[in-house]
């Protein structure tokens, strides 16, 4: 929201991106002391094999998902509104029983293997949920205090460092209930970073925030990132996917329609043709003429869908033509022109 | 330490590759947090408070009538303690208990018993505390002994306070028992502790249907209304006398059984049965409950 559309490069070259491929030496490390224990899952995090969920009213609410979630990715989970998001986390992280199909996480069965998996698992399922009646800071206690693995001689250091990280170490002894939509999303993110996590699992984790608290949580991401933790994300903001995640999987109606790099995603789609111009009316008759469909003139700028060749005939017809060109060449597909692409319709709710 | 250190003590623990073995005590911290959260809940305060406050009012009651200079007459219902309170302040403990025991600390039960779990799933928290991981059977097992610490804690207020309102009020000293015998004061202070432990042990069973019920829903408020609206049907049925084939089943049907500990010698049939009917419903309802919440999917 509020970023500008993606006309500069997207994935890899962005500089405040971590590479991550050129880190395995931490990843190997990690993975290391279960590997010999458990299935071979490669180096997913997440794997899902034909999980599927109907919940008792009848709905399907997530059909056959096969999911890879690569260790060390920052992995954007992309769907409209009630395609099966929170349902897809809520089984990976054992709150509900999946109708059929497996889900492996950390290369364990959950939920089976909840209690060995789920203290390195950080998690912001569908929104925070806060005691409105203790403080921040006794909130995180207190679920700092269920985890069976988080030492308690240091629950009140991690605690501090949890408030601190998210900014919130001045509001720590108000009411939850006197917190602001974005105060309380903190202290949800606060709870899920109590103590240092393989897998950090966030639904829509930039709710509710003001555009600071977005950059900051994106910020916040990319450090978790860097230093070897998978970040599990979801959202329906296309750029958010977009200017955090290495790899992502798009969902609609419970079916996962595909996953891979973000590079990968947007590289299946051609990127629409600009022109910039101060004769935009001549340059789209001239596109028009040529071939080029669903012109659209915006002041200076003249966009369209080339046709198939090369498109720099486009930019000497123009020329020839006498229109005068200030800018041309080719838009970076954005996620969401992908998506387009990928579900041939817009973002919107199935019914 | 400060945060940046503890940050530093993370990695390096992460570094060690080092999980903490959870000790053998630390359900003992979910313990302690989950009675933390309950008791200083705005709700659990005020039903102390009301149950405070009956003693309070049955002493004030007692003592204006009496200073009319008629003497307080022995009440129909119950055990007839009433009359006694005059005499000794002591008895007001067990007045106190006798007046509350049908309703009001049972009701209280209900609603804390009743929120327990579906309290913490409509407001969300439920999901995590399960992520943490809590465990569902450690959880659900934490949930029942905090409900049972408020039943103790719950009998305790309404027999201290009596007590203290009791001493206040009127003389203390030695007691007639009901068999007519008289016994000293500290005898007598003792048996009244003992009563307001079988109170408390009264309640187990309600402790144990208001789980049940809390497991069965995502909203609090139903899970309260429900337990409440249970106990009462209970209670009602209890008193119609067609159904004397059943009542020996109902949770509430040796409740002022409690009164034969003031027997001397001590008439143990009926506490018995009382203890051994709220055991079973422990159990019976225990074990639905757990069965219910361990396979239940958390979707609020
Ligand atoms: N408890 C429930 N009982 C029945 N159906 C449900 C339940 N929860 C979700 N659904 C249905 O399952 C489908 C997927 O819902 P889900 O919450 O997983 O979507 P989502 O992708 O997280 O959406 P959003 O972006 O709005 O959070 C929807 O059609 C929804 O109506
Ligand atoms: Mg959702």
């Amino acid at each position: 929201m509020g970023e500008p559309p993606a006309t500069e490069p997207v994935r890899p070259d962005r500089p405040d991106q971590p590479d991550r491929p050129d880190r395995p030496d931490q990843l190997k490390r990690q993975d290391r002391p279960e590997r010999e224990e458990r299935e071979p899952a490669g180096d997913a995090v997440i794997v899902t094999r034909g999980l599927t969920k109907r919940y008792r009213g009848g709905q399907l609410a997530v059909d056959g998902l096969d999911l890879t979630v690569p260790a060390g990715s920052v992995f954007g989970f992309l769907g409209p509104n009630g395609s099966g998001k929170t349902t897809t986390i809520r089984m990976l992280m054992g709150l509900i029983e999946p109708t059929s199909g497996t889900a492996h996480v950390l290369g364990r069965p959950m939920p089976h293997a909840a209690r060995a998996v789920l203290p390195r698992v950080g998690a912001l399922i569908e929104g925070p949920a806060l005691y409105g009646f203790l403080s921040g800071r006794d909130n995180l206690l207190r679920y700092d205090a269920a985890d069976p693995a988080a030492d308690p001689r240091t629950r009140r250091v991690r605690v501090a460092a949890a408030l601190d990280r998210v900014g919130l170490t001045a509001a720590a002894g108000k009411k939850a209930k006197a917190y602001s939509l974005g105060m309380k999303q903190r202290l949800g993110l606060a709870a899920a970073l109590l103590r240092p996590r393989r897998l950090l699992v966030l639904d829509e984790p930039t709710n509710g925030l003001d555009p600071q608290g977005m950059r900051e949580i994106r910020t916040l991401v990319r450090e978790l990132a860097s230093d070897g933790t998978t970040v599990f994300l979801s959202s329906h903001l296309l750029d958010e996917i977009e200017q955090v995640c290495t790899h992502a999987a798009v969902m609609a109606r419970g079916r996962l329609i595909r996953q891979g790099a973000v590079a990968d995603l947007a590289a299946g789609t051609r990127g629409r043709l600009v022109v910039t111009t101060p004769d935009p009316q001549e340059a789209a008759r001239v596109l028009k003429e040529r071939g080029v469909g669903d012109v659209v003139v915006a002041e200076d700028r003249v966009t369209g869908e080339p046709p198939d060749g090369e498109i720099a005939d486009l930019n000497r017809a123009l020329v020839a033509e006498g229109v005068r060109v200030r800018g041309f060449g080719r838009e970076r597909p954005s996620l969401e022109d992908a998506f387009v692409a990928l579900t041939g319709e817009g973002f919107d709710v199935a019914g | 330490m400060s945060p940046a250190e503890a940050l530093r003590a993370e990695r390096a623990e992460r570094a060690e590759g080092a999980e903490r073995r959870p000790g053998p005590l630390w359900s003992l911290g979910l313990l302690r947090s989950e009675l933390l959260t309950t008791f200083r809940r705005w709700r659990t305060l005020a039903l102390l408070t009301v149950l405070a406050a009956v003693p309070v009012l049955i002493g004030i009651a007692v003592k204006l009538e009496t200073d009319d200079g008629s003497s307080a007459g022995g009440g129909g219902e119950g055990p007839a303690f009433i009359s006694q309170i005059t005499n000794n302040g002591l008895f007001l403990v067990f007045t106190a208990l006798a007046a509350t025991l049908p309703f009001f600390l049972p009701m209280a039960i209900g609603v804390i018993a009743g929120d327990a779990v579906a309290g913490e799933a409509s407001s969300g928290t439920l999901r995590y505390l399960l992520v943490a991981p809590a465990g569902r059977t450690r959880l659900l097992l934490t949930k029942y002994a905090t409900v049972l610490a408020f039943c103790l804690v719950a009998t305790l207020v309404v027999a201290v306070s009596a007590l203290a309102v009791g001493a206040l009020l009127f003389p203390l000293g030695e007691l007639t028992t009901i068999s007519g015998t008289r016994i000293g004061l500290a005898e007598g202070l003792a048996r009244a502790l003992l009563i307001a432990l079988v109170v408390a042990a009264s309640l187990i069973g309600v402790a144990a249907l208001g789980l049940f019920v809390s497991t069965l829903t995502n909203s609090g408020i139903a899970a309260m209304a429900t337990t409440v609206g249970l106990l009462i049907t209970v209670q009602i049925l209890d008193q119609i006398p067609q159904l004397d084939a059943v009542q020996p089943y109902f949770f509430s049907h040796y409740w002022l059984s409690f009164a034969d500990l003031m027997r001397d010698p001590v008439y143990y049939e009926d506490l018995v049965r009382n203890l051994g009917l709220q055991a079973a419903y422990a159990v019976v309802f225990g074990s639905a409950a757990w069965a219910r919440f361990t396979a239940k999917d958390i979707t609020a």
